[in-house]
């Protein structure tokens, strides 16, 4: 016999079950009873978000940050469409979240209520899965499933939908401690046939290239990547993703591929004869045209989802599994073959030769300029003052793009940024759940100055936490992104690019109590990153930047990975 | 690749929203539905949906990966695969049977072993079963007659136990 409570205090309940100690929500007519036991209750931090999208993407930013599950709580209605994007984001990045919305009285549903509206069916798309919650005795099994649905296999976002009759509804707790669903068992041991052709391609390889996303960082697969990739000489490339999962710094990481990828990640991949790719699932930012993208390899693919798999570039290997029992499986079969090193060194003696050479025709670069504040500068500087340790959280454009060539990740769950929706207006927010879940480290948004008005709101919330959190706008005036593809692609139309009226953004730091500075020479960018760095409060830099600087090497949508402009 | 058509059995959960969630699979995804038959099984807490699709092999790959993936799906088979099945579909046919005709829609009936279910004075009902094949070749032979009303229930398919020599 469980203990007999209402539907409010199992929330409570459960979400102490669960160990979650941070929340992150706004309050409304159709959650006031969770949030009278929250009011009763020790243990389970609350942070108040100004909109509730902040409140999705700071439980994101806490999850991505911590490997934990993050969780927000909204109302009905419009508190929950103003998650949808948040939910979405997530979704598109594998992203373990749990969105709890109120709902109104089971009575009520489909009558058109106050603040009613259709949780569950505007979210089906963009969440693993979602509830609606109809019996009180459904709720506990419900709770429980949801965290995890949301952590295990490909990670995801569940949402709870609470009508607010049950939340006053008396039932049993019954909280089961595991949980079985018979339709749902994600695989996360690999075959081993499979595995065993992977080992024979890699050892017949010549022009091998490592290919790691996400996936490496959410199932904790750094480790065995950094052995396997040391074992066997291998290049080893990144999705945006996949940033940090490999040291940036390491001499076989040749950075970033795709779009905004270096070009000898790109040249290695365009001629590689295998390809063994992890974690990774092909998104047309990374592939270019699809039938130009790695034309003469074969390609070993090990996701855990197999819908991941022969979706854009068709494979030779196909592992359905996690990446790390994966790459565990590969190093036993790797350590009991026992080639001695050298005989990786000196079959792709050849291969590493080539791809210095085009590490050295195209390294990454920019023209430094003594008069105006070139933005690779700033990410050059930042990643040498903070000896790449910093938690980096970006917006998306340019400043994305900037940050992922030029900052140089060592650690993985250190880039917090929307890779697959590319959501304007996520960095700030998701940089408050990474600020929460890491509260003694140094937590930084890297924003431009069109995304960082996107959710600018949430200056309060960081200053109600006193989250010493600091943005750093790359500010040129311009959605920059979109400027760069007017120029290159549209004969410089700059169609709704300028945005001629901005906020003071130093006088607006000041207004949140916050510490604002504006720099626009060059000398001032490292004493002034210095200054915010020492800084113990929320603060925001607001940098002047080369207003037509552009993001290079590009690969013009739709076109080979090979075919890039470069600078 | 060549496209063939292809006819999915899906268990799935009995709970509110499954099928939403399948139908907003194939309208988000961009795939085909043909046609979709749901209906409860021996075991209440499952559903059998049937369904038509069409694709090239990637394509019905991803269609049955990603139904697969759904949360609520707990099996799927593509009946077509083997080739070896049984696929039944039923219609209601209220054709218009004035005397001068009523006879050749009997005869038509019989051929095909149709039952008439409703005789009005001016009116049949028939209900015909059996694979699509069979089912549009009566809608044919009647269409002339005056086909007055036409509701078809979608395809259900079961694979054959496998023979034993």
């Amino acid at each position: 016999m469980g203990k007999v409570m209402t539907g409010a205090r199992m929330v409570i309940e459960a979400l102490q079950k669960e160990g979650v100690e941070v929340i992150f929500g706004y309050p409304g007519g159709a959650v006031i009873d969770i949030y009278d036991e929250l009011y009763k209750t020790e243990g389970v931090h609350h942070v108040l978000v100004r909109h509730e999208q902040g409140a999705a993407h700071a439980a994101d930013g806490f999850a991505r940050s911590t490997g934990k599950v993050g969780v927000a709580l909204v109302t009905s209605g419009p508190g929950a469409t103003n998650t949808v994007t948040g939910i979405a984001t997530a979704y598109m990045d594998s992203i373990p979240i749990v969105v709890l919305t109120g709902q109104v009285p089971t009575k009520l549903i489909g009558n058109d209520a106050f603040q009613e509206v259709d949780t569950t069916g505007i979210t089906r798309p963009i969440t693993k899965h979602n509830f609606l919650v109809k019996k009180i005795e459904d709720l506990p099994r419900i709770l429980k499933s949801a965290f995890y649905i949301a952590k295990t296999g490909r990670p995801g976002p569940v949402l709870i939908d609470i009508p607010k009759d049950i939340q006053q509804a008396k039932g049993e707790f019954n909280y089961p401690e595991e949980i079985h669903l018979r339709s749902y068992n994600p695989v996360y041991e690999p075959h081993l046939k499979q595995i065993e052709r992977a080992y024979q391609i890699l050892e017949k390889a010549e022009r091998p290239v490592f290919l790691i996303g996400g996936g490496v960082i959410s199932s904790g697969a750094h480790e065995e990547v950094l052995e396997l990739a040391e074992k066997l000489n291998l290049p080893i490339t990144m999705t945006l993703m996949g940033l940090g999962s490999f040291p940036g710094d390491h001499p076989q990481s040749l950075g970033m591929l795709g779009m905004h990828g270096t070009y000898f990640a790109n040249m290695a991949v365009a001629n590689c004869d295998v390809l063994l790719a992890v974690g990774a699932r092909f998104d047309d930012r990374v592939t270019g045209r699809v039938d130009a993208f790695a034309p003469m390899a074969k390609i070993i693919h090990i996701d855990i989802d197999p819908t991941s798999i022969q979706k854009n570039v068709k494979v030779d290997v196909p592992i359905v599994g996690d990446c790390k029992r994966s790459l565990q499986r590969l190093l036993e079969i790797v350590k009991a073959v026992s080639k001695p090193k050298k005989y990786w060194q000196e079959r792709f003696k050849e291969w590493w030769e080539q791809i210095e050479i085009w590490r050295k025709r195209y390294p990454l670069s920019y023209k430094y300029d003594p008069n105006i504040i070139k933005p690779q500068f700033v990410i050059e500087k930042l990643y040498e003052l903070t000896k790449g340790e910093a938690i980096i959280c970006t917006e998306v454009g340019q400043n994305q793009m900037w940050t992922a060539q030029f900052y140089k990740f060592k650690k993985p769950r250190t880039l917090i940024t929307s890779g697959g929706l590319g959501t304007m207006g996520f960095g700030f927010p998701a940089a408050i759940g990474a600020q929460m879940g890491n509260p003694n480290k140094l937590v930084i948004d890297i924003a431009g100055d069109g995304s960082i008005q996107m959710n600018i709101q949430e200056m309060a919330t960081a200053m109600q936490e006193r989250l010493p959190i600091k943005i750093i706008i790359l500010n040129n005036g311009y959605l920059g992104m979109v400027r760069q593809w007017q120029e290159l692609f549209y004969e410089r139309r700059y169609s709704q690019v300028k945005m001629a009226v901005q906020p003071d953004f130093v006088k607006l730091a000041e207004a949140y109590g916050a510490y604002g500075m504006r720099i626009t020479k060059p000398d001032e960018v490292e004493p002034a990153l210095k200054k915010i760095l020492e800084t113990k409060t929320l603060c925001v830099l607001d940098v002047i930047i080369a207003p037509e600087e552009g993001v290079f090497p590009m690969v013009p949508a739709g076109k080979a990975t090979t075919e890039m402009i470069l600078v | 690749m060549s496209e063939r058509k292809c006819t999915l059995s899906v268990l799935v959960e009995n709970t509110p929203g499954a099928l939403a969630r399948i139908a907003g699979l194939f309208s988000g995804r961009g795939f085909n539905i043909d046609s979709l038959n749901v209906a409860e099984t021996l075991d209440p807490t499952l559903s059998h949906l049937t369904l038509v699709t069409r694709g090239d092999e990637q394509i019905i790959e991803q269609i049955i990966k990603q139904l697969r993936r759904l949360i609520d799906v707990y099996k799927v088979v593509d009946v077509t695969e083997e080739g070896d099945y049984v696929e039944r579909e039923m219609a209601l046919i209220k054709v218009r049977a004035e005397k001068e005709n009523r006879e050749e829609i009997m005869r038509i009936c019989e051929i095909f072993r149709c039952k008439i279910v409703d005789v009005s004075p001016k009116t049949y009902v028939i209900e015909v079963t059996g694979d699509q094949n069979k089912l549009q070749a009566v809608i044919e032979l009647l269409k002339p007659m005056g086909i007055k009303e036409l509701v078809r229930t979608g395809t259900i398919a079961m694979k054959r136990e496998k023979k034993s020599i």
